[in-house]
């Protein structure tokens, strides 16, 4: 028990020590917004306000780089010399919890903006706005738990982006399918017989990607 | 008379050393069966197929020695991370190299397939969208091999990667075709082979091919594992 509270503990305690860096560094809030800011007032430049279907898929493609670009930097900022002392310090577990932790948390936040930007410049089309909200944010978790996981690969190759995108792409392809075919049901009033069962395989996949990072990622540690 | 003591580079030919390769000839033997009666056995007429039927010998087999190569693959993976021995990561890389041969392979005679059956190479099919992006995760993991220099790093992150590449694999291919509906015989509208099979010949002709195919696949690889053995082997002494 008291293992498990100090496990719990220095979990939270990275992740506060990576919040805190953000805060004070603002380099990859105000680096990822701009991003954004930009991807989307392009996609408005070229298409104004598309309709509802092309807008779903230009929102999921602005998603999936955002994230790329905001979760690679996780891994990347850490210096070899400071993995090595973490690693002296906490168990591989632990801070990959933290990374997960963090990473949903900012990804949360870029989802948000994301979204905001998004009807903002390209206009809003979606009629049931709570329920495209939920799915963002889980789409926004998912995303993140699968980029961690490959970041932290990639990390070990030679913190190689290009790599990154060659591992992610056809791995997040499903997801980003799948949540496409879930966020439909916002824009039009339209009865999709299997939306039960794409939750569900949507928060297996989660499950597992988190299983396996839980399980894989000391392995990946041991330099 | 060629000899051991005439030639050096004579065969050393040992009985018990031939009993070991027995499945060899079996896989030779089984091919030339499933080529020969392949297309030359009388097959049911089922809806519009009518002759590419015979795809079945030949496409589903594929798909079979893939899972078969992609099961060693995993498993010499997980091996490699319990005991760090850099064999078992060629049999691990060598297994997958040879699994996406397989899984091209059964892309391939499928999409050729479709494209006298659904009219078009490719289509929205679920499973065949979904064994695409299988076999790119695969390639990554090629990829991913071939981005890394240090033996030892290369190894461990592989097989960290190749089973996250497993475990997509299993839903993708398994899970996910079976909860949508899908162009395949076998699924939704379109009736399974199977039941149409009333004289057996299907069934007569399939099942030798898929272990044929299977045996086939597991030599090549126990053949690329020979030739990696070999590049490596100043460092396996």
């Amino acid at each position: 028990m008291a293992q498990q509270t100090t496990a719990l503990h220095r979990t939270l305690t990275l992740v506060k020590k990576d919040l805190v860096l953000e805060l004070r560094q603002k380099y990859a809030f105000y680096g990822v917004l701009l991003y954004i800011i930009s991807t989307v007032f392009v996609i408005n430049m070229m298409m104004g306000h598309p309709e509802e279907q092309i807008w779903n898929a230009q929102f999921w493609v602005v998603q999936l780089f955002v994230s790329v670009n905001a979760i690679a930097k996780s891994f990347m900022q850490e210096s070899r010399g400071r993995l090595l002392y973490f690693y002296s310090l906490v168990h591989p577990r632990s801070f990959i919890a933290a990374k997960l932790l963090y990473n949903i948390l900012l990804m949360a936040i870029m989802s948000i903006i994301a979204l905001v930007s998004c009807l903002i410049f390209l206009g809003n089309p979606i009629i049931n706005v709570w329920y495209f909200v939920g799915v963002v944010m889980l789409g926004g978790v998912s995303l993140s738990l699968l980029f961690t996981m490959l970041a932290a690969i990639a990390a070990q190759a030679n913190q190689n982006a290009a790599l990154m995108a060659i591992m992610g792409f056809p791995i997040m392809m499903p997801l980003l399918m799948l949540l496409a075919n879930i966020a439909r049901s916002a824009f039009v009033p339209v009865f999709q017989p299997g939306l039960p069962n794409m939750f569900l395989l949507l928060a297996g996949m989660d499950v597992l990607i988190v299983g396996l990072a839980m399980i894989l990622f000391p392995f990946l540690w041991k330099d | 008379m060629i000899s051991d003591k005439t030639c050096r580079f004579a065969p050393n030919i040992d009985d018990k050393k031939m009993a070991k390769h027995w499945w060899k000839a079996l896989a030779v033997l089984l091919l030339l069966f499933t080529l020969i009666a392949g297309f030359l056995v009388k097959i049911p007429a089922i809806e519009n197929n009518e002759q590419s039927t015979r795809n079945l010998f030949f496409h589903v087999p594929m798909w079979i020695s893939m899972y078969t190569l992609f099961t060693i693959s995993v498993v010499n993976s997980v091996l490699y991370l319990t005991k760090y021995d850099l064999k078992k990561d060629i049999l691990a890389s060598s297994a997958a190299n040879v699994g996406v041969l397989f899984g091209v392979m059964g892309f391939t005679t499928g999409s050729v397939w479709a494209t006298y059956t659904w009219g078009s190479t490719l289509t929205n099919d679920p499973k065949q969208i979904a064994t695409a992006v299988a076999l790119l995760i695969y390639m990554a993991y090629l990829v991913l091999r071939l981005s890394i220099h240090d033996i030892d790093k290369r190894a461990r992150v592989s097989a960290i990667y190749n089973i996250f590449a497993f475990a997509m694999l299993i839903p993708l291919t398994y899970i996910i075709p079976r909860m949508v509906d899908s162009l395949h015989p076998g699924s939704a509208s379109s009736p399974g082979f199977r039941s149409q099979d009333t004289d057996g010949t299907l069934m007569m002709v399939f099942y030798p091919a898929f272990t044929g195919w299977t045996l086939l696949g597991v030599w090549i690889y126990t053949l690329r594992v020979r030739y990696k053995r070999l590049e490596l082997k100043n460092i396996f002494k």
